[in-house]
């Protein structure tokens, strides 16, 4: 009991950031209505920007994430100005295609920079242990559910209560009703890329403080797992981010410490994201809390 | 016949296509090195992959990074039947085929339930499964060892390992050329011909407006699974052609082959996405980059100013700003980029362009426009 419920907080904590991944692709394809797969080099060019601010920089390390955030950010709207928004009344694939090549160049971009297969990258909660009822849980695992649930609060309290965030859901409902009540369409799409590159940095720190303290350039592909995650959820629904976040997260790390097949192969726990993902399409092709799509000819 | 039904609409198509023709039967004669064959072999597998890429994303608008998944399970499906089990060359070619069709028409039915581009992440998804099988089933793939792929046969009614014709000896190089080569003619033929009848129309119709396409009777469903099924076969043909080209075949790590379906997606997007030629053209530039930048590195390498610095290194520890590697992908992405901002119909999309303003320069009266099909409009 004791170890499942340690698998258990532990693939919570994991979730969490699945979920921070799949806010980052749920937002934008709420607002443009296509994937966003530079998401993944979002949350690997962040990270090694936190770990050059403080490691290299020895910047405070909360700082340099703060940064880090605020650079992403700005890095994404960047993207979105320059590349994205010209493309605007191009087909869905050939958008996702451009965020594809710009996930490649962003992938290719970090081990340029960082020329180091591997660097460690120490974080303050490096093997901090809490032991709660025989149940030991790290800092990090209780700081990355603690951070998910601010930020996921934040964005709900945000998208409710400001006119920005009130504007950015008329606009993802209806860009030319939108439109015509003096909502600008174009800073919808900004802000949405702005809060997808900042919360790839924060699920980027949290995934390698995770891990202990290395850091490699494979947590840009790691970030894929969060769209079956997003999908799970439904793809407009932050709120089922959370939950196919946890999900995914959950089914990982049980398998990973439970199932002994032989036959599944090593790192089984890999693929099955992917695998839960295709079960879930079968029976549920909207997620579990996506709206229905509803078509008018 | 009206002219747009016609397989080659106008004495340029005709002139290309024989000049392409002509330029497979003679290379072989003229390039004698291991090398340039093999690089144009594997040009011709990204044609073939590409050829079926473009038959999904550019006539039927479904964008998909599964395309490495089906070339795979065509290797090894290969390898299984031709190498370890000694079939005769149609017969795994075949084999090859069925094998990452069935798997294609068996993913076909999630692009289904969902509108738009959903299907990308379920090809991810697909990916990261096969390549996650071929690691482990080590019966059927020899799992992370790899699998030798030797003795694998290359002949029907010749034999393209040891080919003479009128006395003279080819390589198993070159061989293999012309086989890779004949069958991209046949799959480019077929291609053609899909498009320009019913079930090409039927196709772009889904493409450019689904649900219209399904009111006047398009079985938008069946076609769906059908592409899919097309697709994912001649991706699995490439894959046995490129297990004769590379002789051994290792499964890799997702994220590699990640990568090689994304290359797939620039060879089509540069070549022309939505024309019949594009993947070719596409393949040609790009397909075999990677091996051609490991050649030639010290040619391309220069000291970057600024940073004082080579800008390809030897070795993993030496010098310099990136690897071989590295440097081709970066060229894939930028590629990728500013052909889908700037030229999204590719190189072929430009040639038309130049075609059409030469000859409006020639004969002013003469307003005909450029002879290709509207490119997809936005939804």
């Amino acid at each position: 009991m004791d170890k499942f419920l340690q698998l258990f907080v532990s693939g919570v904590a994991l979730g969490g950031i699945y979920a921070l991944i799949a806010l980052g692709f749920v937002v934008i394809y709420k607002a443009t209505g296509t994937f966003n797969f530079a998401q993944g080099g979002f949350v690997l060019l962040g990270t090694y920007l936190t770990y050059q601010l403080a490691v290299e920089w020895e910047v405070n390390f909360y700082l340099s994430t703060l940064i880090a955030v605020l650079a992403m950010a700005g890095v994404a709207m960047l993207i979105e100005r320059t590349v994205l928004r010209r493309m605007m009344d191009q087909p869905a694939f050939t958008i996702i295609l451009v965020t594809v090549g710009i996930l490649l160049f962003l992938q290719q971009l970090v081990p340029i920079i960082w020329d180091e297969p591997g660097l460690r990258f120490a974080n303050p909660w490096l093997g901090e242990v809490v032991d709660i009822g025989g149940v030991s849980i790290s800092h990090a695992n209780i700081w990355t559910v603690v951070y998910a649930g601010v930020v996921f609060g934040a964005f709900a309290l945000f998208f409710k209560f400001t006119r920005t965030g009130i504007g950015m859901q008329a606009a993802a409902l209806d860009q030319e009703a939108a439109a015509a009540q003096g909502i600008s369409v174009a800073r919808s799409f900004q802000v949405s890329w702005a809060i997808a590159g900042a919360v790839g940095v924060l699920a980027g720190v949290m995934l390698t403080a995770r891990g202990g303290d290395a850091l490699t350039p494979a947590i840009g592909f790691v970030a894929l797992r969060a769209l079956p995650a997003m999908i799970l959820g439904g793809l407009d629904s932050p709120g089922g981010a959370v939950v196919g976040g946890v999900i995914i997260g959950v089914a990982e790390v049980l398998t990973a410490g439970y199932l002994e097949y032989e036959w599944l192969g090593a790192n089984f726990s890999s693929v099955v994201p992917y695998l839960v993902l295709i079960f879930v399409l079968l029976f549920r092709p909207s997620g579990l809390f996506g709206t229905k799509e509803v078509e008018r000819v | 016949m009206t002219d747009d039904l016609r397989l080659l609409r106008s004495a340029g198509a005709r002139i290309g296509a024989a000049l392409a023709v002509a330029a497979v039967v003679v290379t072989p004669l003229l390039i004698s090195s291991d090398f340039w064959m093999s690089v144009f072999i594997a040009a011709g597998v990204f044609a073939l992959g590409g050829l079926g890429l473009n038959l999904l994303t550019g006539y039927t608008g479904q964008a998909s990074l599964g395309q490495a998944a089906f070339v795979l399970i065509g290797a090894y499906t290969a390898a299984w039947f031709g190498a370890d089990k000694g079939w005769p060359m149609l017969l795994w070619m075949a084999a090859a085929m069925l094998a990452a069709g069935l798997v294609g028409a068996a993913i076909g039915p999630f692009a289904l339930r969902f509108k738009g581009n959903y299907l990308v992440v379920v090809s991810i998804a697909l990916v990261f499964v096969t390549v996650h099988v071929l690691q482990n089933w080590d019966s059927f793939s020899g799992g992370f060892n790899g699998k030798s792929v030797g003795g694998i046969s290359l002949s029907f009614l010749v034999d393209f390992g040891d080919l003479s014709i009128f006395g003279k000896q080819f390589t198993p190089e070159q061989g293999l050329f012309y086989l890779t080569w004949i069958v991209v003619g046949l799959a480019t033929l077929a291609v053609a011909n899909i498009i320009r009848t019913r079930p090409g129309r039927a196709l772009q119709a889904i493409r450019d407006r689904d649900v219209a396409a399904e009111v006047i009777g398009i079985r938008v469903a069946r076609n769906k699974v059908i592409v899919f099924a097309l697709s994912g076969a001649m991706a699995g043909l490439a894959g046995g052609l490129d297990a004769a080209r590379v002789g051994f075949l290792t499964p890799g790590v997702a994220e590699s082959q990640l990568l090689l379906s994304i290359r797939y997606v620039a060879v089509i997007v540069v070549g022309g996405v939505g024309t019949v030629v594009g993947a070719i053209v596409g393949a040609l530039f790009l397909g075999p980059l990677p091996e051609l930048v490991e050649e030639f590195s010290d040619k391309i390498n220069f000291t970057v100013p600024l940073v004082d610095q080579p800008l390809l290194k030897d070795s993993a520890t030496s010098e310099g700003i990136m690897s071989n590697a590295v440097f081709s992908e970066i060229l894939f992405s930028i590629l990728l980029v500013v052909f889908l901002m700037f030229q999204p119909r590719g190189l072929v999309g430009l040639w038309h362009r130049m075609v059409a303003s030469l000859k409006r320069r020639g004969t002013p009266t003469d307003d005909a426009g450029p002879d290709i099909e509207p490119v997809a409009t936005p939804h």
